[in-house]
């Protein structure tokens, strides 16, 4: 459930780089956390984005929670899927639920993420 | 933190468990929305252990009750259950209850868990000039509720008690998968259902019985967050949400479970002095306008003033809207009022319509 290509954070987000962009979404056991899915709020396109910044808010039927950047950037697209379909965050965390695609800042700042192995190492941490 | 007597049948349903009120419970188990939504359609079943529980016996059983409450518990036969409130002498809520009506002088009150020392304290300090005894019995019940419209259909043939001539808001004590048992027609969903309480030290027998038969007709286990979404489509009320220490039967729009002929009661005087003056402010449904979802403590202007926080918020699983209750001043409680919430600092558009937002079709 952890795809191997992204980089992830300790706040389950994560981020698949191509190029100089990122998508960025929450983590399968984000969404598990989280539950049922019925709203996202998204930021605007071109918000600059500084180091932890909030990316959009997703809420489920029982709480609220912001979901931040993994690294500094620039949104250059969101997600508008999710506005009819917010329920794509349960179905398909790592793929058409995605939530931004920003312009990188500096890849140098994709070296402080987890790597798919190390993030499963703390998802193993978590639930013992 | 306490565990219900069911406690290791929820993780074996892979229950996620939280605490509340000083209990480690179930929040959801296949999720809020199934959940909500298969007690809509076919039946759920809630741990409710707990829920508190008082005894009241004793000669003047029935005036203690009456001096304590609204409504009218002289109108109750033996196998009644009627909604009431502990009422301070403000009018305003120590709780609301349930009052089951067990014999002329024996009353059995049903409370809620997170008052139910606090209620236990308050109906004790009240007994002076009443031959009453009042136990306190929250620790030796176990209380289920199975709600939906298949819950007779589930329950029946694990019962000796006649469910089908059992009327709502009545109870009768009977065997449950063998167990002595006490089985009202009462819930807080909006559904038709029954809840169940028994003394049995052993009862998860009960629990798991109800989930093998109940499955092949779509019966699934229910947790706090559906418990709460169901409730709030049908306008129950939640304590420290909707009804407090700090608002009135009259204002919660309770007039219903007032009995002023009754005779003399805890703060009846006040409730005359309301419906004579008029009240200022009252509770009332609405849905957003935009898009957002209102939670509880939201801010809410009128007008570009500031006027309540919001008490229950939520999204509708069955309606698919976001809803809520609040406390409105009462010259914009008329249904189509338009007023504002502020979610996360944005002043997101809200209206009054009317309540309950969910009625269920009567059979």
């Amino acid at each position: 459930m952890v795809p191997n290509d992204f980089l992830y954070t300790k706040e389950h987000e994560w981020i698949k780089v191509e190029g100089d962009e990122g998508l960025i979404g929450i983590t399968d056991f984000a969404q598990h956390q989280l539950g049922d899915i019925i709203y996202v709020e998204l930021p605007a396109v071109g918000k600059e984005l500084a180091p932890r910044q909030s990316i959009g808010v997703v809420e489920s039927v029982k709480s609220v929670s912001d979901v931040f950047t993994p690294v500094p950037g620039v949104v250059t697209a969101v997600n508008e899927a999710l506005g009819q379909t917010a329920d794509l965050l349960n179905k398909d965390p790592h793929g058409q639920g995605w939530i931004v695609r920003i312009k990188i800042k500096d890849k140098k700042d994709l070296e402080g993420l987890l790597s798919a192995s190390d993030y499963e190492k703390y998802l193993e941490g978590l639930e013992h | 933190m306490k565990k219900t007597r069911f406690n290791e049948l929820h993780k074996q349903l892979g229950g996620k468990m939280i605490e509340f009120c000083g209990w480690e419970l179930p929040v959801e188990y296949a999720g809020i929305i199934p959940e909500h939504m298969a007690v809509r359609t076919k039946a759920g079943l809630f741990d409710v252990s707990h829920m508190g529980e008082v005894l009241v016996t004793g000669k003047d059983a029935l005036a203690y009750v009456q001096w304590l409450t609204p409504n009218d518990a002289s109108k109750l036969g033996p196998g009644q259950v009627q909604y009431t409130a502990l009422m301070t002498p403000e009018s305003t809520f120590v709780d609301d209850m349930l009052v089951y009506a067990m014999g002329p002088d024996e009353y059995f009150l049903v409370v809620n868990a997170a008052n139910d020392d606090k209620d236990f304290a308050w109906i004790a300090s009240h007994t002076q000039g009443f031959d009453v005894k009042v136990e306190h019995q929250s620790d030796v019940y176990s209380q289920l509720a199975l709600q939906g419209p298949l819950a007779e259909a589930v329950l029946q043939p694990l019962t000796d008690i006649d469910l089908a001539g059992m009327k709502s808001f009545h109870w009768a004590k009977g065997k449950v998968v063998g167990k002595d048992c006490l089985v009202s027609r009462t819930g807080y969903t909006g559904e038709d259902g029954f809840e169940i309480y028994t003394r049995d030290p052993d009862p998860g027998v009960i629990w798991s019985t109800l989930i093998e038969t109940g499955r092949p007709l779509g019966l699934q286990p229910i947790g706090l967050g559906a418990r709460d979404t169901l409730r709030l489509e049908s306008k129950l009320m939640l304590y420290g949400n909707d009804i407090s220490d700090k608002t009135t039967v009259l204002e919660a729009d309770l007039k219903w479970i007032v009995k002023l002929q009754k005779g003399d009661f805890l703060g009846k005087p006040v409730i005359e002095k309301q419906l004579a003056e008029g009240l200022t402010r009252k509770l009332v449904g609405f849905e957003m306008a935009e898009p957002g979802i209102a939670r509880p403590h939201y801010p809410v202007y009128d007008k570009g003033q500031k006027v309540a926080e919001v008490a229950s918020g939520t999204f509708s699983p069955l309606l698919k809207k976001a809803i809520g209750l609040v406390y409105l001043p009462i010259d914009r409680t008329a249904a189509g009022t338009e007023f504002e919430i502020e979610i996360r600092g944005k002043r997101t558009k809200a209206r009054v319509i009317p309540t309950p937002f969910y009625k269920r079709a009567k059979k």
